[in-house]
């Protein structure tokens, strides 16, 4: 545990090796003669390649990429990774990412050549394998969301969103009606409003009530004839299961709009409830956060849809559709183009394939006991968290948001650390590097001053919850002694506090060659 | 732990939820397996496809079997890049950081424009996040659209348009070419953009500058979806007048994985920097003048800027970025260029040999870099059927989405297909086109007039 392990360094009098790398790009390593790549010989008669297009479309100069060899690159990629922060390394709580382990396995199975060689457009009949497994992750997706149609194609959680909001207002077009506003609660994930800006709607905010759930007066208020969906994120960004959902979706349905549920927080719930069974029409799960996609710096991940008899004939083309054969023999697979009331294609072929593969052999490696099992352990861990933290200066300086049971995730308030130590939830985060430990999400949702949000998943020990425990009581112990340290952070890291305004004020975007 | 929360039970953790929500029994999926079933079950599936190291493939249309240097793999499978978030806390995350900030400048020098951002999902949606940021640069709701452009970033692009309320207009072809004069009768003063593609889908090779120029006589804006692995040959968007380029990251060292994940990106002049769609790495020092990398102009982000974000993406495809510049660093500045060369070589060589060969025409005689269309005198399917029992996958059919070309066929090369698997192919066609007419007897065999395939 941390608690008995030397405190990290105070200062950053001196730099540590990695501090003292000189930081070049891949381009400012070239040197003109230098490569790494070999290339076949041209084994056909070869013609100056004037004859074969026309000089005037051609390239003048070549495109300055490095001259580099093979080596150089290794080294140059090797030590950027060291220069990253990983799960692998370390407790990475971040909330609502779901930074869950990524098993090797999934690796394994997703490069081989009969997955990761399989061209898009090899004809259906001839890919049978990669569309039944499609078809088994649609049908499991369906089982743990409660609703009964899925479409794979959506790339990620916003990507599901925006196909969500699009089968909304093609639902509503199909029933001769124009719908204006969409509801999301001041909670929502920036992607939802932003989303629904992107599919032609109008934002309309909903409060949170002393609860921190959805305002039910102030939903009342505003659900009418010209609300086209809700989009509402449950257990929400506070961690916390809305106890009037039932009533919720009630309302909104009767006022004739669709509901639209955010999946980026199913890691609790999975095996316990269903989004479907709640009353919601559309879900999209991020196979990058629930189903074990490594997240890769930022993707890639996918964001598959599941949607109410409703919303189904609206579902994006090509639709997998399944047929039975009629002499006993196993079925056939089939991709579908031809649904006149679809709302079109999202995105190039079938959607992220190879995140298929993954997120389909986590959910077999599981079974549907071991899911159930898998939130049971993230809720446990993020309660236990919760309860480590509500004692000692944690308790005191960090306060939980809403007194509540949480879900997977909970939110605490830095503004006591803030008024009463002058250290900012920034600096608390920071610390939190030298540590060794990966911060919180901050300053997020926004209804929380100064907040953290803690997700530890269920792949996080005991020993490893207590050293995070650990770590935040001993920064406010070090605050309460001296708040320098804290607003200096991070001493250790391969740089240390960065000028994100300078980088926007005057922004350098790329390497200058 | 449950006496450290005080709860008595880990059900009593979940009784905030509703009894009447509550699932009551198990969910009906398989039991959990092992490690090793779960890979011979996953395997199995894996065996019933046929993928590009079973046959010879000449499938392109967007994705293609280029060779993935093993250097990729190794980095890229490494936990430091596999397994972080988003960087949002930059000092632990320069790495990846830098890796966008390289990533942009390798999109940047490849499409001669001068900034980018460090991905998009792939390439037709790509297409369509750059009609949201014309349509804000403009104010006008009308997309002009050559028919030349991916059939997927087509229908991509009209899917998201009934969202932005924006109207799609098609341009045909003549000759394998944007019709030039459907494209200025369509151009008009409530144009925000013309989408074109080069090489566009039938393979040929669009005179950007000239599509750029009647764009911008009307006042729009250009997106062109590019080939990045073209780029090493022909001349670059950014030299031709056009605004914004986009495309498909997958032949930058990108596995087929049936269609995904890769990468999209995207790039635009200075002009264009604040609409831009994603996440951009921007250089900058810390406390102590260390030059170090974070996440720029993030007030155009969905996380700051909510309902008024350029863009609503959050996770792109960084690894799949990542895999990008480094094959570009394997292929370097040589050697872009000389892949570049090697494909229109054998593109041509292809060409010829296959127009030579009874039944088969060519489809278009526009100059071509690394595609090429062919019409077939034999139903397509059937012929395809009958060359893949020769473990051959001839390419794509064209037919689906350009019925005017029901005998189309549209075939790519890669440094993967040597002259003996042309020949190969050749062989195959021809003898495929020969059992299908002699099957069919009522259909003419007819050659066409020995066609040179000239510039």
């Amino acid at each position: 545990m941390t608690g008995s392990s030397p405190s990290p360094p105070t200062t950053a009098e001196t730099p540590t090796p990695q501090q003292r790398e000189p930081v070049t790009t891949i381009f400012e390593r070239s040197v003109a003669g230098r490569r790494a790549g070999t290339l076949p010989p041209v084994d056909v008669p070869e013609r100056p390649i004037e004859e074969l297009i026309p000089a005037k479309l051609l390239r003048d100069r070549p495109p300055e990429l490095p001259e580099v060899s093979e080596p150089e690159i290794v080294r140059h990629y090797n030590r950027l990774s060291r220069r990253n922060f990983d799960l692998d390394t370390g407790p990475y709580p971040l909330g609502s990412c779901t930074m869950k382990h990524n098993p090797r396995l999934n690796e394994r199975v997703a490069a081989l050549p009969g997955h990761a060689r399989l061209h898009p457009a090899q004809d259906p009949k001839r890919a049978q394998g990669a569309l039944e497994l499609m078809w088994r992750l649609e049908r499991a997706l369906a089982e743990i969301c409660g609703l009964e149609h899925v479409s794979l194609q959506p790339s990620a959680g916003s990507h599901g969103e925006l196909a969500g909001l699009l089968l909304t207002r093609a639902y509503h077009a199909d029933r001769g009606e124009e719908r204006h506003k969409v509801l999301t609660p001041d909670t929502a994930h920036g992607t939802n409003p932003a989303s629904v800006t992107m599919a032609g709607y109008e934002v309309v905010k909903v409060a949170t009530d002393e609860r921190g759930g959805v305002d039910l007066d102030d939903l009342r208020s505003k659900v009418d004839d010209q609300v086209a969906c809700l989009m509402l994120t449950n257990p929400n960004t506070l961690g916390l299961f809305d106890e009037n959902i039932a009533e919720i979706t009630r309302m909104v349905r009767e006022a004739g709009g669709t509901l639209y549920y955010d999946g980026a927080n199913l890691n609790a719930i999975m095996g316990h409830t269903r989004p479907g069974d709640m009353g919601f029409d559309i879900v999209h799960v991020n196979l990058h956060k629930s189903f074990s996609q490594p997240h890769g710096g930022g993707g890639p991940g996918a964001g598959p849809i599941a949607v109410s008899d409703r919303l189904e004939p609206y579902l994006p083309v090509p639709r997998l559709v399944r047929a039975e054969s009629g002499d006993g023999a196993a079925p056939t697979f089939d991709l579908d183009h031809e649904w006149p009331k679809s709302i079109g294609r999202l995105r190039g072929f079938a959607g992220n394939f190879g995140v298929f593969v993954r997120s389909y052999a986590y959910i077999r490696s599981l079974g549907g006991d071991g899911l159930a099992e898998a939130s049971e352990t993230a809720v446990l861990n993020a309660n236990y968290l919760l309860a480590r933290l509500r004692e000692g200066r944690a308790g005191k300086y960090l306060p939980v948001g809403f007194d509540r049971l949480c879900m997977h995730e909970f939110v605490l308030s830095g503004a006591p650390a803030k008024r009463e130590l002058g250290v900012k939830t920034l600096d608390v985060a920071k610390r939190l590097l030298d540590f060794g430990y990966h911060p919180p999400t901050i300053y997020f949702p926004l209804l929380v001053d100064e907040a953290l949000m803690f997700e530890p998943t269920e792949t996080e020990t005991r020993e490893g919850l207590d050293g995070l425990a650990d770590a935040v009581e001993e920064i406010l112990a070090e605050a309460e002694g001296d708040p320098e340290i804290a607003r200096n952070a991070p001493y250790t890291t391969p740089v240390r506090r960065l000028d994100e305004a300078e980088a926007s004020r005057r922004p350098v975007l790329r390497q200058p060659l | 732990m449950l006496d450290a929360i005080g709860a008595g039970s880990v059900e009593e953790l979940f009784a905030e939820i509703p009894a009447g929500l509550r699932l009551d029994r198990p969910l009906d999926l398989p039991p959990g397996l092992s490690e090793t079933e779960c890979f011979d079950h996953l395997a199995a599936l894996a065996e019933r496809n046929a993928h590009a190291d079973a046959e010879l493939c000449f499938i392109g249309a967007g994705m293609y079997d280029h060779y993935v240097p093993a250097i990729v793999d190794a980095i890229t499978q490494r936990s430091e890049f596999l397994t972080p978030y988003t960087p949002y806390q930059p000092e632990v995350s320069q790495g990846g950081l830098q890796v966008m900030f390289e990533f942009q400048t390798a999109i940047s020098e490849l499409c001669a424009l001068p900034v980018a951002n460090a991905s998009l999902y792939e390439g037709p949606s790509s297409v369509a996040s750059a009609a949201y940021l014309a349509i804000g640069a403009t104010g006008r709701r009308r997309l002009v659209v050559s028919r030349g452009l991916h059939p997927h970033s087509r229908e991509t692009l009209r899917t998201y348009a009934r969202g932005f309320g924006a109207e799609v207009v098609e341009v045909g072809l003549d000759g394998g070419l944007t019709d030039p004069g459907e494209l200025e009768s369509a151009l008009d003063a409530d144009t925000a953009a013309l989408f074109v593609q080069n090489p566009n889908f039938l393979g040929a090779v669009e005179d950007l500058e000239a599509l750029a120029a009647a764009a911008q006589e009307a006042g729009a804006l250009t997106v062109a979806a590019v080939d990045p692995l073209t780029l090493g040959v022909l001349r670059p968007p950014g030299e031709c007048g056009v605004q914004i380029a986009v495309g498909e990251g997958q032949s930058l060292g990108g596995r087929l994985d049936f269609g995904g994940p890769s990468f999209g990106f995207f790039c635009a002049t200075e002009e264009h920097l604040r609409r831009m769609p994603g996440r951009i790495a921007g250089e900058t020092a810390d406390a102590d003048g260390r030059r170090g990398f974070v996440l720029a102009l993030q007030t155009r982000e969905q996380h700051i800027r909510r309902e008024k974000a350029t863009h609503n993406i959050c996770t792109s495809q960084a690894l799949n970025a990542l895999g990008g510049v480094i094959y570009l660093a394997w292929l370097g500045k040589p050697g872009v260029v000389e892949l570049g060369e090697l494909l229109a070589q054998r593109t041509a060589y292809a060409r010829e040999r296959l127009a030579a060969l009874d039944g088969v025409e060519l489809l278009h005689e526009a100059a071509v870099a690394r595609e090429f269309a062919v019409r077939l005198e034999a139903p397509v399917s059937a012929v395809l059927d009958r060359v893949s029992e020769e473990g051959i996958a001839a390419g794509y059919r064209l037919g689906r989405e350009y019925p005017e070309y029901e005998d189309g066929l549209l075939i790519a090369l890669t440094e993967r297909r040597s002259r003996a698997d042309i020949d190969r192919l050749a062989d195959a066609l021809a003898r495929a086109i020969a059992a299908e007419n002699g099957a069919f007897q009522t259909h003419a065999v007819e050659k066409a007039p020995s066609a040179e395939v000239s510039a």
